[in-house]
């Protein structure tokens, strides 16, 4: 009897398995075809894809879209494809990035080791930050830019981002701070060690966890962005994802799906890479305050 | 000479008196521990004592040098911390020597200063490991290491061993000591632990609510407490305490007792100076738990005793001795007894008790009589 048990309760057990598995491919597909029909899209020539159905594979393989996209498509009147909006949005976001970063690990340092009078006023309003909308400072963030003379350029670009990034990345370093034993900081200063000696040789170095945190929030944050890039640069300057756009766009002609999904991909495959690179410490970072080690 | 001197120290922290008023005088070799419960101020204290936190009011003189204003670096001072505090991610090596880096020493002398403090505290195989590869005895190791290599004027050490289990603390402890001994150095101690308190200083600070209560060597805090908080705090099982009404019993005095059978006096022989004055006033009898004893291991002299069959109302065996409550004026009375001679819960057995140690306070100021 017991054993009839355990054998039906062996059934039930595998055939919940397969039941999970297939529900988990079918979800793994279905978030997968997309791509997979970019990828394919990308790979077919115009007539192919006027004649095929969109789930098809391409008839010849063609990387024509693709140097198309790169270096020829047409984004408004300039048609250079998005090799220059690449390396526009590459110029601007990787100095954001690391700014903002470096700037939020001091802040969080002050915030956690070195306490003041109205240090935590000072963290509460830096977090209110995170909960600003884009669009409640394109306005006056366009004045300022103006007064500082950086409206439309790269340079402005990144002091939008930084300024904007700084809530995120303060309260990222300031949570993990939080959770080192404070008595370290008391042992540098015995030591004989400054406030700048220990931020550089103590606090930085036992950051990476939070680090590629950071990096990987504020490069997908800052490359992605939209509305910034359309607004405050223009033509030449602006970034990849406002160029996508225009290219996507541009009605003169016929539409080049093939062409439109070549860009996407570009597009997107430096965020993807980060993922890729930094994906695994990414879980493990996020966690590492909640446990103590 | 005093190697450290603190003169009326105060701290408030906005409406919170933390400090008031702390004088404390530390000679050149001693061991000095702050004890005292949590929130007592003893840590204040000594963050103050290291620059690493400001006091309202009042002067820090560190051999003789006013320190108020001095940073903790140049303090000439070394801390060991109760998290350990080391640097996750320098080596041992690293760690030892990040104080003399910071004070730029020459690298030849830092190299032998690390080679003589791994020897001191026998930790030379540890020496390129980082801290997380440590176990929590060696870390604490390491801590004191980075603490020995300044070769500073004063350690200060702030409740080292409460992150160590039972065992490993008394491991360390006695490891401290030894260290103390050898290096002769001028060390304050903070800690909560009244048994490290007794068995590590040469003189204890008893501290609460942010003042020092007593001041003084382990045995004299313990045979003479100064008020019934620092009777009741130094001491486990604590002091039993019983409040009494002195009376004139023929030509001496005597303590009105009573428990279940009814009421009955002690005598309190050799304190006629000092109770005499009080005879029909209350004080609190404060008697430790070693000084109430079986028959059998009771010794016998011409200090004062008194022996009454009392019933036994609990029986907690520890061991080497075996605690037993006798109820006395209302209150359980603890009383250490031979394991042997114990008897069993509700029976009744006769205690001797050694009169000439009880110490009395007066009840409203809960100071010692003297």
């Amino acid at each position: 009897m017991a054993e009839l048990q355990r054998t039906r309760a062996a059934g039930a057990g595998a055939a919940g398995r397969v039941v999970v598995y297939a529900l988990l491919v079918a979800f793994a597909l279905y978030y997968l075809m997309p791509l997979f029909v970019m990828v394919t899209t990308s790979l077919k020539t115009l007539d192919d894809i006027r004649a095929g159905n969109l789930l098809a594979l391409p008839g010849q393989v063609t990387f024509d879209a693709w140097s198309r996209a790169w270096s020829g498509a047409c984004t408004g009147v300039r048609c250079e494809g998005l090799r220059v909006n690449f390396w526009n949005s590459v110029s601007f976001v990787l100095p954001a990035v690391l700014i903002s970063t470096l700037i939020g690990a001091f802040n969080g340092y002050v915030l956690t080791m070195w306490r003041f009078r109205g240090s935590d006023v000072m963290f509460t309003m830096l977090l209110l930050g995170c909960f600003i909308p884009f669009q409640v400072v394109l306005l006056p963030m366009a004045q300022t830019l103006g007064y500082l003379g950086i409206a439309n350029s790269i340079a402005g670009l990144v002091f939008v981002h930084v300024v904007y990034g700084l809530a995120f990345t303060t309260l990222f370093f300031r949570n993990f701070y939080v959770s080192l034993p404070d008595g370290m900081v008391k042992a540098a200063r015995v030591d004989g060690a400054g406030f700048f000696t220990i931020f550089w040789r103590i606090i930085l170095p036992i950051s990476p966890p939070i680090i590629v945190v950071c990096v990987i929030w504020q490069f997908t944050q800052i490359w992605n962005d939209f509305l910034f890039g359309v607004v405050f640069s223009s033509g030449e300057r602006q970034p990849i994802t406002v160029a996508l756009n225009n290219l996507v766009n541009t009605s003169t002609g016929v539409k080049e799906y093939n062409v439109d999904m070549a860009a996407a991909i570009i597009a997107g495959l430096p965020t993807l890479l980060v993922y890729v690179v930094a994906g695994k410490y990414f879980m493990r970072g996020l966690t590492a305050g909640a446990v103590k080690g | 000479m005093s190697s450290l001197v603190v003169r009326n120290v105060r701290k408030v922290f906005g409406p919170v008196e933390v400090l008031r008023d702390i004088d404390l005088e530390v000679g050149s070799g001693e061991f000095v521990i702050l004890v005292g419960p949590s929130g007592c101020g003893k840590s204040t204290l000594l963050n103050i004592i290291a620059g690493l936190d400001t006091a309202t009011a009042g002067e820090i003189l560190i051999d003789g040098r006013l320190v108020n204003h001095l940073s903790p670096k140049d303090r000439d001072i070394a801390m060991v911390f109760q998290s350990y505090a080391l640097y996750p991610n320098m080596t041992v090596r690293e760690n030892i020597s990040f104080g003399l880096r910071m004070r730029r020493v020459p690298r030849e002398e830092q190299a032998r200063t690390v080679e003589r403090v791994a020897k001191i505290l026998q930790m030379e195989h540890l020496l390129d490991r980082k801290p997380s590869q440590l176990s929590g005895g060696q870390r604490q190791r390491v801590a004191m290491g980075r603490a020995i290599a300044r070769n500073p004027r004063l350690f200060l050490f702030d409740e080292p061993l409460s992150n160590l289990d039972a065992k490993l603390r008394v491991e360390m402890r006695l490891e401290i000591k030894q260290l103390h001994e050898r290096l002769k150095a001028t060390i304050v101690y903070v800690t909560h632990d009244q048994i490290e308190a007794m068995t590590l200083g040469t003189r204890i600070a008893v501290m609460q609510g942010g003042e020092i209560r007593q001041f003084g060597p382990p045995q004299e805090i313990y045979d003479r407490p100064a008020d019934l908080f620092v009777a009741s705090f130094i001491g486990s099982p604590s002091m039993n305490f019983i409040r009494t009404t002195i009376v004139a019993q023929g030509a001496g005095i005597a303590a009105a007792m009573k428990d279940a059978q009814g009421d009955f006096t002690m005598p309190l022989e050799g304190f006629d100076a000092l109770l005499r004055p009080r005879i029909g006033r209350e004080v609190v009898l404060g008697i430790r738990p070693e000084h109430i004893v079986d028959t059998a291991t009771a010794r016998t002299g011409e200090a004062a005793r008194f022996n009454r069959r009392f019933p036994v109302d609990l029986v907690e065996p520890t061991g080497p001795d075996t605690l037993v409550f006798a109820s006395i004026n209302g209150k359980p009375v603890c009383c250490r007894v031979h394991p042997d001679q114990a008897c069993a819960a509700g029976q009744s057995m006769e205690l001797q008790f050694n009169v000439s140690k009880a110490v009395f306070f007066d009840p409203e100021t809960e100071k010692r009589l003297a």
